[in-house]
């Protein structure tokens, strides 16, 4: 296979691993200002305690994969993006001391402000990488030499901020199943009004978000039209998505996640799929449009990457899954909990 | 004030801020299996303790070094998009490779480190606590390998690529082992990692000297001083022949940088002394009030006391600025004898048996781990800003490097918003930091 489509398909994958990850742990932490009391806030912090600082490498590792498989690309979307970046690491800073420090005190005003900055960070995270998704689908301006030639403010227009909606209520929908999961007793039932909550507003949001990109762009089904067998990740992502309400319905939360989680991977397929060829698009001149032909490292390079992920990849899995396993289960406050 | 060096100043700022946290982790991750391995060997309580208590101070260096560390990853692209592109083909690939290999099994082992004491046996425990040291000693290798390349680039083609603008050029991986061992790649990480141990064993020192002088933990203390103390020796020791090489090295490949980091402005006649003290004058470009020993520098360049050490006169105009080179270079030498002579005279008394009766020199131990991190900080400037004009050494300058299009002002912007969370960071970071060690070892059974 051609390199550059191989690694195409692996950041995808990362993208994917990120996404249902830490999809999860930013619905939790939108989510965790919904307990009523401190034990059960702790219970929902802990349900994610162990596991959101290994969910966001692959966030780090997908920054590090585009540098390496698609320098150009990585250059344009950062310096472009720059103050959505900064808004975002500021987000993402905040959070993950936020989960640390919270638990060192007991006093109520230093809970409640961690608590805040936990649950604003969680959602202005998930918000920008919505609108970093709306963004790639409409395409920015993007000149010649690969420079980004808007404002920050261009960024935040209509059609992005309807998919940081999107992101935010599948999130929520997300996170609310996975607590669903390692939750008991009465704070079940008012996550299980979350799922629902989620899920139409997901819903909606998805149905907007596709009218709304076909009237506007007509030109993003063209890959579909090319390719029909393309039809199948449509097909697939239809039923993982109706899939989820009723596993919700049928009190299967385990079924209802890998569905949500299912829901998610065919998301980033057609996101993929849209975009494939381009990794940046100009909406300057599709001359200017960053693909994976123009943006591609070396083939020694990237041949090189291919076997340390070959190497490297299965071990991550064996391990996450191995991890995943040891904290299965409901969550429990323990003595070494935050 | 223009967007190189607004963009400079923001790099100086977030990696020194997140080199606090990584050389004290990677220290401590060595001792942690120690003090696991001896609990698994003996099942002595104390162990124990001690292993529970080192975990949650390694925590939570670790979660300040994971929450700066993010924006290590996304820097280059940020701020330095023209750089990017120019070295990602052999750069990028060796974040990439850090992220696969390293920050993996570092983040996900830590879950098992950290909240895993019920949930697995203690040997799949002990093994974790083995996995999060070898994976901040791999995290060590891969970043030190790609900043190496930076100063002394090897394995590469310097190639024309199309773009929509044009043909430009950048560099190309040739060789991968040739980039892995880079000539300065091995010899600054060994120089790296003895660095962290210092770092870490001054920290164990630190902790454990204040308990004695607290009458707390004495046992605990005891057991952790000691050992701390002998490898802080070594160490220390070590770093002295590790620092030579590294200067052997760099007088070879990148001679202006060892004139900056020497202060040697004009070439001698002869042989070039070794200035112990001095203030660097770069108007008149010499050196003022010099204390020097004739002729040492050039015997440990070219082991030979009369053959001269060039000077920055013969590498105009692309010569790094003298000041902060030379200044960061001799506070860290001077803070290394410091570390020497202190671990002597520690080891002395406790041979005598005086050590833990001398209160005075307790305290010296209590703040003496300031040193290693003001050292670790000032190798990394030495190194870096020595390398100036240059990004990528002869490559690429760094006045070239910068994203196009950045406005200073948005770069301004973010200096401020890094500058205050790391400030509020660092306060908390204390502040917790004091909770934890005024707690102590034993209340590992009761946390909130």
């Amino acid at each position: 296979m051609d390199l550059t489509l191989l690694w195409f398909i692996l950041l995808g994958v990362l993208l994917a691993g990120y996404a249902i990850l830490d999809g999860f742990d930013l619905g939790v932490g939108i989510l965790h200002l919904t307990a009523r009391n401190d034990r059960e806030r702790r219970l929902m912090i802990n349900s994610i305690g162990p596991l959101w600082d290994g969910n966001e490498v692959w966030l780090v590792t997908f920054g590090g994969a585009m540098f390496a498989a698609f320098p150009n690309a990585y250059a344009t979307v950062f310096s472009g993006f720059y103050t959505a970046f900064m808004a975002l690491l500021f987000a993402l800073i905040f959070r993950a001391v936020s989960i640390e420090f919270r638990s060192k005190r007991e006093a109520p005003t230093w809970r409640r402000f961690w608590d805040w900055s936990f649950f604003g960070g969680s959602l202005l995270a998930t918000f920008l990488f919505g609108c970093a998704a709306g963004n790639a689908l409409t395409g920015i301006p993007v000149d010649a030499e690969g420079v980004y030639t808007g404002t920050f403010f261009d960024l935040l227009r209509p059609y992005p901020i309807l998919i940081g909606l999107l992101t935010v209520s599948f999130a929520v929908m997300h996170g609310a199943i996975y607590l669903f999961l390692k939750m008991e007793g009465e704070i079940q039932q008012v996550i299980h009004r979350w799922m629902w909550r989620g899920f139409g507003f997901t819903l909606i949001c998805y149905m907007l978000a596709t009218i709304f990109l076909l009237a506007g762009r007509p030109e993003v089904s063209r890959n579909f039209r090319e390719h029909p067998w393309s039809w199948v990740i449509i097909i697939l992502l239809v039923f993982a998505f109706a899939n989820i309400p009723r596993a919700i319905y049928m009190e299967r939360p385990f079924y209802a996640f890998l569905s949500s989680s299912f829901t998610i991977l065919m998301l980033v397929c057609l996101f993929s799929f849209t975009l494939y060829p381009n990794l940046v698009v100009s909406s300057t001149s599709p001359a200017y449009s960053i693909t994976i032909a123009n943006a591609a490292s070396s083939p020694k390079t990237l041949g090189i990457m291919a076997i340390i992920a070959a190497i490297g990849m299965p071990f991550v899995l064996a391990y996450t899954i191995a991890i995943y396993w040891a904290f299965r289960g409901k969550t429990k406050i323990t003595e070494h909990s935050y | 004030m223009d967007v190189v060096l607004l963009s400079r100043i923001q790099f100086a700022l977030t990696i020194m801020f997140h080199y606090l946290f990584p050389p004290l982790t990677i220290g401590l991750g060595i001792f942690l299996v120690y003090m696991e391995g001896m609990y698994l060997k003996t099942r002595d309580p104390q162990y124990e303790a001690a292993t529970k208590f080192w975990v949650r101070i390694f925590a939570l260096n670790f979660a300040i070094g994971v929450a700066s560390g993010i924006v290590m990853e996304f820097q280059f692209g940020t701020n330095w998009a023209v750089y990017s592109r120019y070295v990602g083909d052999i750069f990028g690939a060796a974040l990439a490779a850090e992220g696969i290999f390293a920050f993996f099994l570092e983040s996900g082992f830590l879950a098992l480190l950290v909240f895993g004491w019920d949930k697995v046996s203690p040997k799949v425990h002990f093994f974790s606590t083995v996995m999060v040291a070898l994976g901040s000693i791999f995290s060590a290798i891969w970043i030190i390998v790609a900043l190496s390349w930076q100063q002394t680039p090897a394995g590469f083609a310097i190639r024309d690529v199309e773009t929509p603008a044009g043909v430009v050029q950048r560099a190309e991986l040739t060789g991968f082992w040739s980039v892995v061992f880079n000539p300065s790649a091995m010899d600054r990480l060994v120089h790296v990692l003895i660095g962290a141990l210092i770092l870490a064993a001054f920290f164990i020192m630190s902790v454990s000297a204040y308990y004695l002088l607290k009458d707390k933990h004495e046992e605990f203390a005891r057991k952790s001083f000691a050992p701390a103390l002998v490898v802080a020796l070594i160490a220390s020791l070590a770093i002295v022949y590790s620092g030579d090489r590294q200067g052997k090295i760099v007088g070879e490949l990148q001679p202006a940088k060892l004139a900056a980091m020497e202060g040697v402005y004009r070439t001698t006649d002869g042989g070039t002394p070794m200035l112990l003290f001095g203030i660097p004058d770069s108007e008149a470009k010499t050196m003022r009030y010099k204390v020097e020993i004739p002729g040492l520098l050039s015997f440990l360049v070219h082991g030979d006391s009369g053959k001269p050490v060039k000077g920055l006169d013969r590498y105009e105009p692309d010569v790094p600025p003298v000041a902060i080179p030379f200044y960061s270079f001799h506070i860290m030498v001077g803070l290394g004898i410091y570390f020497i002579v202190l671990t002597l005279y520690g080891l002395w008394c406790l041979k005598k048996g005086t050590l833990f009766r001398k209160r005075w020199l307790l305290w010296v131990f209590v703040f003496s781990v300031i040193g290693p991190f003001i050292a670790n900080q000032l190798g990394w400037v030495a190194a870096e800003v020595g390398r100036q004009p240059w990004i990528v050494y002869n490559l690429l300058r760094t006045g070239d490097a910068v994203s196009k299009g950045l406005v200073a002002s948005d770069v301004a912007g973010s200096i401020v918003m890094f500058g205050v969370i790391y400030v509020m960071l660092f306060a908390v970071w204390i502040y917790l930091l004091d909770e934890k060690i005024k707690k102590g070892p034993e209340s590992a059974s009761n946390p909130k």
